[in-house]
Protein backbone atom coordinates (compact mmCIF):
# COMPACT_ATOMS: atom_id res chain seq x y z
CA UNK A 1 0.00 0.00 0.00
CA UNK A 2 1.32 3.47 -0.74
CA UNK A 3 2.60 5.97 1.49
CA UNK A 4 -0.15 9.08 1.55
CA UNK A 5 1.98 11.02 4.29
CA UNK A 6 4.97 10.90 5.62
CA UNK A 7 7.03 12.72 9.04
CA UNK A 8 10.39 11.94 9.74
CA UNK A 9 12.24 13.35 12.35
CA UNK A 10 10.04 16.51 12.45
CA UNK A 11 10.97 19.34 15.46
CA UNK A 12 8.89 21.96 16.29
CA UNK A 13 8.80 24.66 18.96
CA UNK A 14 5.91 26.85 20.11
CA UNK A 15 7.59 30.03 21.46
CA UNK A 16 10.36 28.53 23.65
CA UNK A 17 8.99 25.41 24.14
CA UNK A 18 10.32 22.26 22.32
CA UNK A 19 7.28 20.55 21.60
CA UNK A 20 7.54 18.26 19.55
CA UNK A 21 11.71 16.60 19.66
CA UNK A 22 11.66 13.84 16.37
CA UNK A 23 8.19 12.66 15.24
CA UNK A 24 8.28 10.02 12.48
CA UNK A 25 5.64 8.52 10.62
CA UNK A 26 3.75 6.94 7.93
CA UNK A 27 0.70 6.77 7.02
CA UNK A 28 -0.30 4.04 4.28
CA UNK A 29 -3.10 5.30 1.62
CA UNK A 30 -6.71 4.22 2.50
CA UNK A 31 -6.48 3.20 6.28
CA UNK A 32 -6.87 4.78 9.39
CA UNK A 33 -3.58 5.46 11.30
CA UNK A 34 -3.96 6.64 15.34
CA UNK A 35 -1.79 8.50 17.18
CA UNK A 36 -1.96 7.79 20.87
CA UNK A 37 0.13 9.06 23.85
CA UNK A 38 -0.68 10.72 27.25
CA UNK A 39 -1.85 14.67 27.37
CA UNK A 40 0.71 16.99 26.26
CA UNK A 41 2.60 14.14 24.47
CA UNK A 42 2.31 16.12 21.57
CA UNK A 43 -0.61 14.45 19.89
CA UNK A 44 -2.28 17.88 18.58
CA UNK A 45 0.97 20.04 17.80
CA UNK A 46 1.99 16.81 15.18
CA UNK A 47 -1.59 17.52 13.60
CA UNK A 48 -1.39 21.23 13.54
CA UNK A 49 2.41 21.03 12.39
CA UNK A 50 1.69 18.56 9.25
CA UNK A 51 -1.29 21.78 8.23
CA UNK A 52 1.10 24.64 9.20
CA UNK A 53 -0.52 25.86 11.59
CA UNK A 54 2.85 25.46 14.18
CA UNK A 55 6.20 25.67 11.90
CA UNK A 56 8.25 22.26 12.20
CA UNK A 57 11.77 23.80 12.82
CA UNK A 58 13.43 20.31 11.65
CA UNK A 59 12.07 17.31 10.05
CA UNK A 60 10.63 17.20 6.84
CA UNK A 61 6.58 16.43 6.15
CA UNK A 62 5.99 14.77 2.59
CA UNK A 63 2.46 14.43 1.26
CA UNK A 64 2.25 12.44 -2.12
CA UNK A 65 5.69 12.61 -2.11
CA UNK A 66 6.07 16.46 -2.20
CA UNK A 67 7.57 18.42 0.91
CA UNK A 68 4.64 20.57 2.47
CA UNK A 69 6.66 21.75 5.24
CA UNK A 70 7.14 25.68 5.47
CA UNK A 71 3.83 25.73 2.71
CA UNK A 72 1.10 28.04 4.05
CA UNK A 73 -1.52 26.16 5.53
CA UNK A 74 -4.19 27.22 3.23
CA UNK A 75 -1.85 25.99 0.48
CA UNK A 76 -1.89 22.15 2.49
CA UNK A 77 -5.20 22.06 2.86
CA UNK A 78 -5.71 22.91 -0.86
CA UNK A 79 -3.74 19.62 -1.50
CA UNK A 80 -6.53 17.36 -0.12
CA UNK A 81 -5.85 17.69 3.77
CA UNK A 82 -8.87 18.29 5.59
CA UNK A 83 -8.75 19.04 9.33
CA UNK A 84 -10.96 18.67 12.69
CA UNK A 85 -9.39 20.08 15.10
CA UNK A 86 -9.81 19.51 18.92
CA UNK A 87 -11.89 22.62 20.05
CA UNK A 88 -13.83 21.93 16.36
CA UNK A 89 -13.33 25.24 14.81
CA UNK A 90 -17.03 25.97 14.12
CA UNK A 91 -17.91 29.59 13.54
CA UNK A 92 -20.00 30.39 16.25
CA UNK A 93 -22.42 33.16 14.51
CA UNK A 94 -22.36 31.89 11.60
CA UNK A 95 -25.81 28.80 10.55
CA UNK A 96 -25.02 25.18 9.71
CA UNK A 97 -25.57 26.04 6.26
CA UNK A 98 -23.24 28.58 5.96
CA UNK A 99 -20.42 26.99 8.26
CA UNK A 100 -20.23 24.01 5.46
CA UNK A 101 -20.74 26.71 2.78
CA UNK A 102 -17.29 28.23 3.44
CA UNK A 103 -15.65 25.13 3.66
CA UNK A 104 -16.62 23.89 0.14
CA UNK A 105 -14.18 24.72 -2.82
CA UNK A 106 -16.06 23.51 -5.92
CA UNK A 107 -19.52 23.81 -5.83
CA UNK A 108 -20.10 20.71 -7.82
CA UNK A 109 -22.49 16.95 -8.43
CA UNK A 110 -19.63 15.42 -6.78
CA UNK A 111 -19.48 17.76 -3.85
CA UNK A 112 -23.38 17.92 -3.82
CA UNK A 113 -23.10 14.00 -3.55
CA UNK A 114 -21.05 14.01 -0.94
CA UNK A 115 -22.84 16.92 1.54
CA UNK A 116 -26.18 14.49 0.84
CA UNK A 117 -24.06 11.56 2.18
CA UNK A 118 -22.79 13.41 4.84
CA UNK A 119 -25.81 15.01 6.26
CA UNK A 120 -28.18 11.39 6.07
CA UNK A 121 -25.25 10.25 8.28
CA UNK A 122 -26.16 13.26 10.32
CA UNK A 123 -29.62 14.35 9.95
CA UNK A 124 -29.18 16.91 13.04
CA UNK A 125 -27.24 18.72 10.99
CA UNK A 126 -30.13 18.92 8.37
CA UNK A 127 -32.50 19.56 11.35
CA UNK A 128 -30.30 22.94 12.27
CA UNK A 129 -29.35 23.74 9.34
CA UNK A 130 -30.48 27.28 9.86
CA UNK A 131 -29.28 27.50 13.22
CA UNK A 132 -26.08 28.98 14.06
CA UNK A 133 -23.10 26.75 14.62
CA UNK A 134 -22.60 28.26 18.46
CA UNK A 135 -26.24 27.06 19.35
CA UNK A 136 -25.37 23.40 18.62
CA UNK A 137 -24.84 20.26 21.48
CA UNK A 138 -21.16 19.73 21.38
CA UNK A 139 -21.80 16.32 19.56
CA UNK A 140 -23.40 17.87 16.83
CA UNK A 141 -20.69 20.56 16.82
CA UNK A 142 -18.27 17.51 16.28
CA UNK A 143 -20.40 16.25 13.77
CA UNK A 144 -20.81 19.66 11.89
CA UNK A 145 -16.67 19.86 12.06
CA UNK A 146 -16.38 16.53 10.40
CA UNK A 147 -18.75 16.95 7.90
CA UNK A 148 -16.81 20.24 6.48
CA UNK A 149 -14.04 18.68 6.56
CA UNK A 150 -15.82 15.75 4.65
CA UNK A 151 -17.71 18.05 1.98
CA UNK A 152 -14.25 18.39 -0.05
CA UNK A 153 -12.98 15.68 -1.83
CA UNK A 154 -9.94 15.51 0.51
CA UNK A 155 -7.55 12.66 0.63
CA UNK A 156 -6.54 12.72 3.94
CA UNK A 157 -8.70 13.84 6.72
CA UNK A 158 -7.04 14.91 10.38
CA UNK A 159 -9.06 14.22 12.90
CA UNK A 160 -8.51 15.46 16.84
CA UNK A 161 -9.96 14.15 19.89
CA UNK A 162 -13.21 13.66 18.32
CA UNK A 163 -14.35 11.92 21.43
CA UNK A 164 -13.80 14.46 23.40
CA UNK A 165 -16.33 15.66 25.95
CA UNK A 166 -19.12 13.63 24.19
CA UNK A 167 -21.90 11.73 25.73
CA UNK A 168 -21.38 7.61 24.72
CA UNK A 169 -23.86 7.85 23.23
CA UNK A 170 -22.65 10.25 20.40
CA UNK A 171 -19.45 8.71 21.15
CA UNK A 172 -20.69 6.16 19.51
CA UNK A 173 -22.09 8.10 16.25
CA UNK A 174 -19.11 10.00 16.03
CA UNK A 175 -17.21 6.68 15.45
CA UNK A 176 -19.76 5.31 13.09
CA UNK A 177 -19.72 7.99 10.87
CA UNK A 178 -15.61 7.81 10.96
CA UNK A 179 -16.15 3.92 10.25
CA UNK A 180 -17.92 4.83 6.91
CA UNK A 181 -15.94 7.38 5.90
CA UNK A 182 -12.51 4.95 6.46
CA UNK A 183 -14.05 3.44 3.07
CA UNK A 184 -13.77 7.09 1.24
CA UNK A 185 -10.43 8.35 2.87
CA UNK A 186 -7.31 8.32 4.64
CA UNK A 187 -7.50 9.22 8.03
CA UNK A 188 -5.17 10.28 10.87
CA UNK A 189 -6.98 9.92 14.08
CA UNK A 190 -5.60 11.53 17.40
CA UNK A 191 -8.03 9.68 20.22
CA UNK A 192 -7.43 9.92 23.81
CA UNK A 193 -10.48 6.73 23.75
CA UNK A 194 -8.46 3.70 23.49
CA UNK A 195 -11.51 1.56 22.66
CA UNK A 196 -12.48 4.14 20.10
CA UNK A 197 -9.20 4.33 18.59
CA UNK A 198 -8.85 0.60 18.28
CA UNK A 199 -12.38 -0.20 17.02
CA UNK A 200 -11.71 2.17 14.15
CA UNK A 201 -7.40 2.21 13.81
CA UNK A 202 -5.41 0.22 11.26
CA UNK A 203 -2.05 0.87 12.72
CA UNK A 204 -0.97 3.00 15.55
CA UNK A 205 1.71 5.15 16.44
CA UNK A 206 2.89 6.25 20.38
CA UNK A 207 3.68 9.73 20.83
CA UNK A 208 5.58 10.69 24.18
CA UNK A 209 7.58 13.79 25.43
CA UNK A 210 7.25 14.70 21.31
CA UNK A 211 8.70 11.87 19.96
CA UNK A 212 6.89 8.69 18.23
CA UNK A 213 8.11 5.64 21.00
CA UNK A 214 6.15 2.65 19.15
CA UNK A 215 3.85 1.70 16.50
CA UNK A 216 2.67 -1.31 15.05
CA UNK A 217 -0.42 -2.57 14.21
CA UNK A 218 -3.54 -1.98 16.12
CA UNK A 219 -3.89 -5.88 17.01
CA UNK A 220 -0.93 -5.76 18.28
CA UNK A 221 -1.43 -2.74 20.63
CA UNK A 222 -4.83 -4.41 21.62
CA UNK A 223 -2.80 -7.57 22.95
CA UNK A 224 -0.37 -5.41 24.93
CA UNK A 225 -1.25 -4.57 28.08
CA UNK A 226 2.46 -3.59 29.40
CA UNK A 227 3.21 -1.00 26.41
CA UNK A 228 -0.64 0.34 26.96
CA UNK A 229 0.25 0.80 30.79
CA UNK A 230 3.64 2.37 30.02
CA UNK A 231 2.81 5.08 27.67
CA UNK A 232 -0.88 5.06 27.76
CA UNK A 233 -1.32 4.58 31.39
CA UNK A 234 -4.46 2.47 30.32
CA UNK A 235 -4.37 -1.39 31.30
CA UNK B 1 -40.55 69.81 16.53
CA UNK B 2 -39.14 71.00 13.47
CA UNK B 3 -35.35 71.26 15.20
CA UNK B 4 -35.72 68.19 16.00
CA UNK B 5 -36.18 66.76 12.75
CA UNK B 6 -32.97 69.61 11.64
CA UNK B 7 -31.22 68.39 14.43
CA UNK B 8 -31.96 64.98 13.69
CA UNK B 9 -30.56 65.05 10.42
CA UNK B 10 -27.71 66.83 11.28
CA UNK B 11 -27.04 64.15 13.65
CA UNK B 12 -27.51 61.05 10.97
CA UNK B 13 -25.18 63.56 8.71
CA UNK B 14 -22.42 63.33 10.74
CA UNK B 15 -23.15 60.14 12.21
CA UNK B 16 -22.99 58.43 8.56
CA UNK B 17 -19.46 60.52 7.59
CA UNK B 18 -18.38 58.66 11.47
CA UNK B 19 -19.59 55.48 10.27
CA UNK B 20 -18.08 55.55 7.00
CA UNK B 21 -14.84 55.65 8.82
CA UNK B 22 -15.51 53.69 11.69
CA UNK B 23 -16.71 51.01 9.43
CA UNK B 24 -13.59 49.72 8.06
CA UNK B 25 -12.12 50.29 11.39
CA UNK B 26 -13.91 47.85 13.14
CA UNK B 27 -13.39 45.38 10.07
CA UNK B 28 -9.72 45.66 10.05
CA UNK B 29 -9.81 45.40 13.68
CA UNK B 30 -12.52 42.55 13.89
CA UNK B 31 -10.41 40.03 11.24
CA UNK B 32 -6.98 40.99 11.43
CA UNK B 33 -6.83 41.98 15.47
CA UNK B 34 -5.07 45.21 14.06
CA UNK B 35 -6.11 49.34 15.82
CA UNK B 36 -5.36 50.82 13.04
CA UNK B 37 -4.79 54.12 13.76
CA UNK B 38 -3.66 55.17 10.81
CA UNK B 39 -6.79 55.28 9.51
CA UNK B 40 -8.03 58.52 9.82
CA UNK B 41 -4.73 59.43 7.61
CA UNK B 42 -6.68 57.51 4.84
CA UNK B 43 -9.73 59.32 5.38
CA UNK B 44 -7.60 62.76 5.26
CA UNK B 45 -6.02 61.59 1.98
CA UNK B 46 -9.23 60.08 0.21
CA UNK B 47 -10.47 64.18 1.09
CA UNK B 48 -7.50 65.69 -0.48
CA UNK B 49 -7.35 63.78 -3.65
CA UNK B 50 -10.99 63.57 -4.06
CA UNK B 51 -11.01 67.60 -3.70
CA UNK B 52 -8.12 68.10 -5.75
CA UNK B 53 -9.51 65.67 -8.87
CA UNK B 54 -13.14 67.39 -8.32
CA UNK B 55 -11.53 70.79 -8.43
CA UNK B 56 -9.35 69.81 -11.19
CA UNK B 57 -12.44 67.97 -13.47
CA UNK B 58 -15.39 69.96 -12.07
CA UNK B 59 -16.86 66.68 -11.43
CA UNK B 60 -17.77 65.74 -8.51
CA UNK B 61 -18.89 61.86 -9.04
CA UNK B 62 -15.29 61.61 -10.54
CA UNK B 63 -13.97 63.41 -7.56
CA UNK B 64 -15.83 60.49 -5.37
CA UNK B 65 -14.88 57.92 -7.27
CA UNK B 66 -11.21 58.99 -6.98
CA UNK B 67 -11.11 59.84 -3.62
CA UNK B 68 -11.89 55.93 -3.40
CA UNK B 69 -9.81 54.51 -5.65
CA UNK B 70 -6.47 56.90 -3.94
CA UNK B 71 -7.56 55.48 -0.41
CA UNK B 72 -8.04 52.05 -1.73
CA UNK B 73 -4.29 52.00 -2.97
CA UNK B 74 -2.99 53.82 -0.12
CA UNK B 75 -5.01 51.10 1.96
CA UNK B 76 -3.12 48.56 0.14
CA UNK B 77 0.62 49.31 0.36
CA UNK B 78 -0.58 50.48 4.06
CA UNK B 79 -1.47 46.88 4.60
CA UNK B 80 1.19 44.91 2.67
CA UNK B 81 4.18 47.20 3.49
CA UNK B 82 3.18 48.94 6.93
CA UNK B 83 0.96 46.44 8.94
CA UNK B 84 2.30 42.88 7.73
CA UNK B 85 4.60 43.09 9.30
CA UNK B 86 3.53 43.70 12.65
CA UNK B 87 0.60 41.47 12.41
CA UNK B 88 0.17 39.85 16.12
CA UNK B 89 2.37 42.56 17.81
CA UNK B 90 0.10 44.80 19.53
CA UNK B 91 2.39 47.44 20.68
CA UNK B 92 4.33 47.51 17.85
CA UNK B 93 1.07 48.15 15.70
CA UNK B 94 -0.03 51.19 17.82
CA UNK B 95 3.76 52.86 17.59
CA UNK B 96 3.64 52.14 13.79
CA UNK B 97 0.18 53.19 12.42
CA UNK B 98 0.20 56.11 14.76
CA UNK B 99 4.04 56.77 13.20
CA UNK B 100 1.75 56.26 9.86
CA UNK B 101 -1.14 58.68 10.96
CA UNK B 102 1.61 61.86 11.49
CA UNK B 103 3.63 60.22 8.26
CA UNK B 104 0.07 60.73 6.43
CA UNK B 105 -0.86 64.14 7.49
CA UNK B 106 2.23 65.76 7.19
CA UNK B 107 2.41 64.34 3.88
CA UNK B 108 -0.71 66.09 2.56
CA UNK B 109 1.01 69.27 3.61
CA UNK B 110 3.88 68.74 1.66
CA UNK B 111 1.90 68.11 -1.44
CA UNK B 112 -0.95 70.38 -0.92
CA UNK B 113 0.59 73.07 1.38
CA UNK B 114 0.09 73.66 5.18
CA UNK B 115 -3.06 75.89 4.47
CA UNK B 116 -6.86 74.44 5.04
CA UNK B 117 -9.03 74.55 1.77
CA UNK B 118 -11.73 74.99 0.55
CA UNK B 119 -14.17 72.81 -0.84
CA UNK B 120 -17.81 73.52 -2.40
CA UNK B 121 -20.75 71.98 -2.58
CA UNK B 122 -21.70 71.01 -6.72
CA UNK B 123 -24.56 72.72 -7.83
CA UNK B 124 -26.87 70.37 -7.78
CA UNK B 125 -25.94 69.09 -4.52
CA UNK B 126 -26.67 72.29 -3.00
CA UNK B 127 -29.51 74.70 -1.62
CA UNK B 128 -32.25 72.74 0.21
CA UNK B 129 -35.76 71.28 0.73
CA UNK B 130 -38.46 72.79 2.51
CA UNK B 131 -40.71 70.20 3.94
CA UNK B 132 -43.28 72.05 5.86
CA UNK B 133 -41.45 74.28 7.89
CA UNK B 134 -38.65 71.80 8.00
CA UNK B 135 -35.23 72.73 5.96
CA UNK B 136 -33.70 69.45 4.66
CA UNK B 137 -29.85 70.83 3.47
CA UNK B 138 -29.54 68.66 0.15
CA UNK B 139 -25.76 68.27 0.83
CA UNK B 140 -26.58 66.23 3.97
CA UNK B 141 -29.64 64.03 2.37
CA UNK B 142 -27.28 63.01 0.11
CA UNK B 143 -24.57 61.99 2.61
CA UNK B 144 -27.51 60.49 4.77
CA UNK B 145 -28.46 58.18 1.32
CA UNK B 146 -24.77 57.44 0.63
CA UNK B 147 -24.06 56.11 4.15
CA UNK B 148 -27.14 53.94 4.06
CA UNK B 149 -26.55 52.81 0.92
CA UNK B 150 -22.65 52.39 1.65
CA UNK B 151 -24.33 50.39 4.66
CA UNK B 152 -26.31 48.33 2.72
CA UNK B 153 -23.83 47.44 -0.09
CA UNK B 154 -21.13 45.93 2.72
CA UNK B 155 -24.05 44.02 4.28
CA UNK B 156 -25.06 42.84 1.00
CA UNK B 157 -21.30 41.74 0.99
CA UNK B 158 -21.03 40.16 4.30
CA UNK B 159 -23.93 38.17 4.12
CA UNK B 160 -24.58 37.20 0.49
CA UNK B 161 -21.98 36.60 -0.97
CA UNK B 162 -18.68 33.77 -0.32
CA UNK B 163 -16.29 36.71 0.38
CA UNK B 164 -18.42 38.05 2.94
CA UNK B 165 -18.59 34.83 4.52
CA UNK B 166 -15.35 33.74 4.51
CA UNK B 167 -14.83 37.31 5.72
CA UNK B 168 -16.98 36.93 9.03
CA UNK B 169 -15.63 33.45 9.33
CA UNK B 170 -12.25 34.93 9.15
CA UNK B 171 -13.57 37.60 11.91
CA UNK B 172 -14.23 34.38 14.48
CA UNK B 173 -11.43 32.17 13.53
CA UNK B 174 -8.97 33.02 11.53
CA UNK B 175 -7.07 29.80 11.93
CA UNK B 176 -9.77 27.48 10.96
CA UNK B 177 -10.06 29.85 7.83
CA UNK B 178 -6.79 29.08 6.65
CA UNK B 179 -7.56 25.36 7.41
CA UNK B 180 -10.13 24.89 4.96
CA UNK B 181 -8.18 26.25 1.98
CA UNK B 182 -8.46 29.82 1.87
CA UNK B 183 -5.76 32.61 2.15
CA UNK B 184 -6.45 34.77 4.83
CA UNK B 185 -3.66 37.36 3.44
CA UNK B 186 -5.71 37.78 0.39
CA UNK B 187 -9.07 38.45 2.46
CA UNK B 188 -6.65 40.63 4.67
CA UNK B 189 -6.11 43.23 2.08
CA UNK B 190 -9.69 42.49 0.54
CA UNK B 191 -10.83 44.14 3.79
CA UNK B 192 -8.29 46.72 4.67
CA UNK B 193 -8.76 47.94 0.73
CA UNK B 194 -12.20 48.48 1.30
CA UNK B 195 -12.55 49.75 4.74
CA UNK B 196 -9.47 52.21 3.29
CA UNK B 197 -11.87 52.85 0.26
CA UNK B 198 -14.90 53.53 2.58
CA UNK B 199 -12.79 55.91 4.79
CA UNK B 200 -11.35 58.12 1.91
CA UNK B 201 -15.30 58.51 0.74
CA UNK B 202 -16.16 59.61 4.15
CA UNK B 203 -13.43 62.32 3.91
CA UNK B 204 -14.09 63.19 0.52
CA UNK B 205 -17.81 63.96 1.14
CA UNK B 206 -16.93 65.77 4.49
CA UNK B 207 -15.41 68.30 2.04
CA UNK B 208 -18.22 69.98 0.94
CA UNK B 209 -20.00 69.24 4.24
CA UNK B 210 -17.58 71.20 6.38
CA UNK B 211 -16.58 73.88 3.56
CA UNK B 212 -13.08 73.25 3.77
CA UNK B 213 -10.58 70.45 4.46
CA UNK B 214 -6.78 70.52 6.73
CA UNK B 215 -4.50 67.86 7.60
CA UNK B 216 -5.48 67.09 10.79
CA UNK B 217 -8.92 66.20 10.11
CA UNK B 218 -8.32 62.56 9.65
CA UNK B 219 -6.82 62.52 13.80
CA UNK B 220 -10.12 64.37 14.65
CA UNK B 221 -12.85 61.96 13.28
CA UNK B 222 -10.89 58.89 13.93
CA UNK B 223 -11.03 59.64 17.33
CA UNK B 224 -14.89 59.67 17.34
CA UNK B 225 -14.68 56.48 14.99
CA UNK B 226 -13.03 55.20 17.44
CA UNK B 227 -15.53 56.14 20.42
CA UNK B 228 -18.37 54.34 17.61
CA UNK B 229 -15.81 50.99 17.46
CA UNK B 230 -16.15 51.09 21.04
CA UNK B 231 -19.86 52.11 21.55
CA UNK B 232 -20.46 49.33 18.48
CA UNK B 233 -18.45 46.37 19.27
CA UNK B 234 -14.97 45.89 18.46
CA UNK B 235 -14.94 44.05 15.35
CA UNK B 236 -19.00 44.86 14.84
CA UNK B 237 -20.09 46.20 11.27
CA UNK B 238 -24.04 46.44 12.59
CA UNK B 239 -22.78 47.77 15.50
CA UNK B 240 -20.41 50.29 13.95
CA UNK B 241 -23.37 52.08 11.88
CA UNK B 242 -25.82 52.09 15.07
CA UNK B 243 -22.88 53.43 17.48
CA UNK B 244 -21.95 56.37 14.87
CA UNK B 245 -26.10 57.55 14.23
CA UNK B 246 -25.80 57.08 18.18
CA UNK B 247 -22.81 59.52 18.18
CA UNK B 248 -24.28 61.93 15.41
CA UNK B 249 -27.25 62.53 16.82
CA UNK B 250 -25.84 62.93 20.54
CA UNK B 251 -23.33 65.38 19.11
CA UNK B 252 -25.70 67.27 17.44
CA UNK B 253 -28.52 67.80 20.03
CA UNK B 254 -26.05 68.30 22.44
CA UNK B 255 -23.94 71.03 20.30
CA UNK B 256 -28.03 72.78 20.43
CA UNK B 257 -28.87 72.15 24.10
CA UNK B 258 -26.10 72.31 25.93
CA UNK B 259 -23.28 73.54 24.06
CA UNK B 260 -20.43 72.91 26.55
CA UNK B 261 -20.89 69.63 27.09
CA UNK B 262 -21.13 68.93 23.46
CA UNK B 263 -17.54 67.47 23.00
CA UNK B 264 -17.71 65.54 26.54
CA UNK B 265 -21.11 63.97 25.72
CA UNK B 266 -19.75 61.29 23.71
CA UNK B 267 -16.83 60.77 25.87
CA UNK B 268 -19.57 59.74 28.28
CA UNK B 269 -21.71 58.01 25.92
CA UNK B 270 -18.79 55.59 25.45
CA UNK B 271 -18.33 55.32 29.31
CA UNK B 272 -21.45 54.35 30.07
CA UNK B 273 -21.60 51.38 27.85
CA UNK B 274 -18.28 50.45 28.75
CA UNK B 275 -19.59 50.05 32.46
CA UNK B 276 -22.51 48.52 31.39
CA UNK B 277 -21.46 46.40 28.51
CA UNK B 278 -18.11 46.44 28.25
CA UNK B 279 -17.66 44.47 24.93
CA UNK B 280 -19.96 47.04 22.99
CA UNK B 281 -23.66 47.41 22.62
CA UNK B 282 -23.33 44.52 19.58
CA UNK B 283 -19.61 43.07 20.62
CA UNK B 284 -19.42 39.40 21.44
CA UNK B 285 -18.57 38.84 24.86
CA UNK B 286 -14.56 38.48 25.04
Amino acid sequence: MSTLLKLDQVETFIGQYHILQGVSFEVPKGEVTVLLGRNGAGKTTTLRTIMGLNQASKGSIQYKGGEIKGLATYSIANQGIGYVPEDQGIFADLTVEENIKVAVKKENDETRQRLDWILNLFPDLKKFWKKPGGLLSGGQKQMLAIARAYVNDNELLLIDEPSKGLAPIVVEKVMESIQQMKEKTTIILVEQNFMMASTIGDSFYIIDDGRTVSNGSMNILRDDEEMRRKYLGIA
Amino acid sequence: MDVLISLSLNGLATGMLIFLLAAGLTLIFGLMDVLNFAHGGLFAWGAYSGIWIYTSTGSFLIGIIGAIIAGMILGIVTERWIIKPVYGNHVQQILITLGLMLVLSEMLKVVWGPNQISATTPDYLSGSWEVGNVIIIKYRAFIIAVGFTVFLLVQFLLKKTKIGLVVRAGVMNKEMVQSLGINIQKVFMFVFMIGAGMAALGGMLLGPYSGVIYADMGMEFAILAFIVVVIGGMGSFSGSVMAAILVGLSGSFMAYYVPDLALAANMLLMAVVLIFRPQGLFGAKG
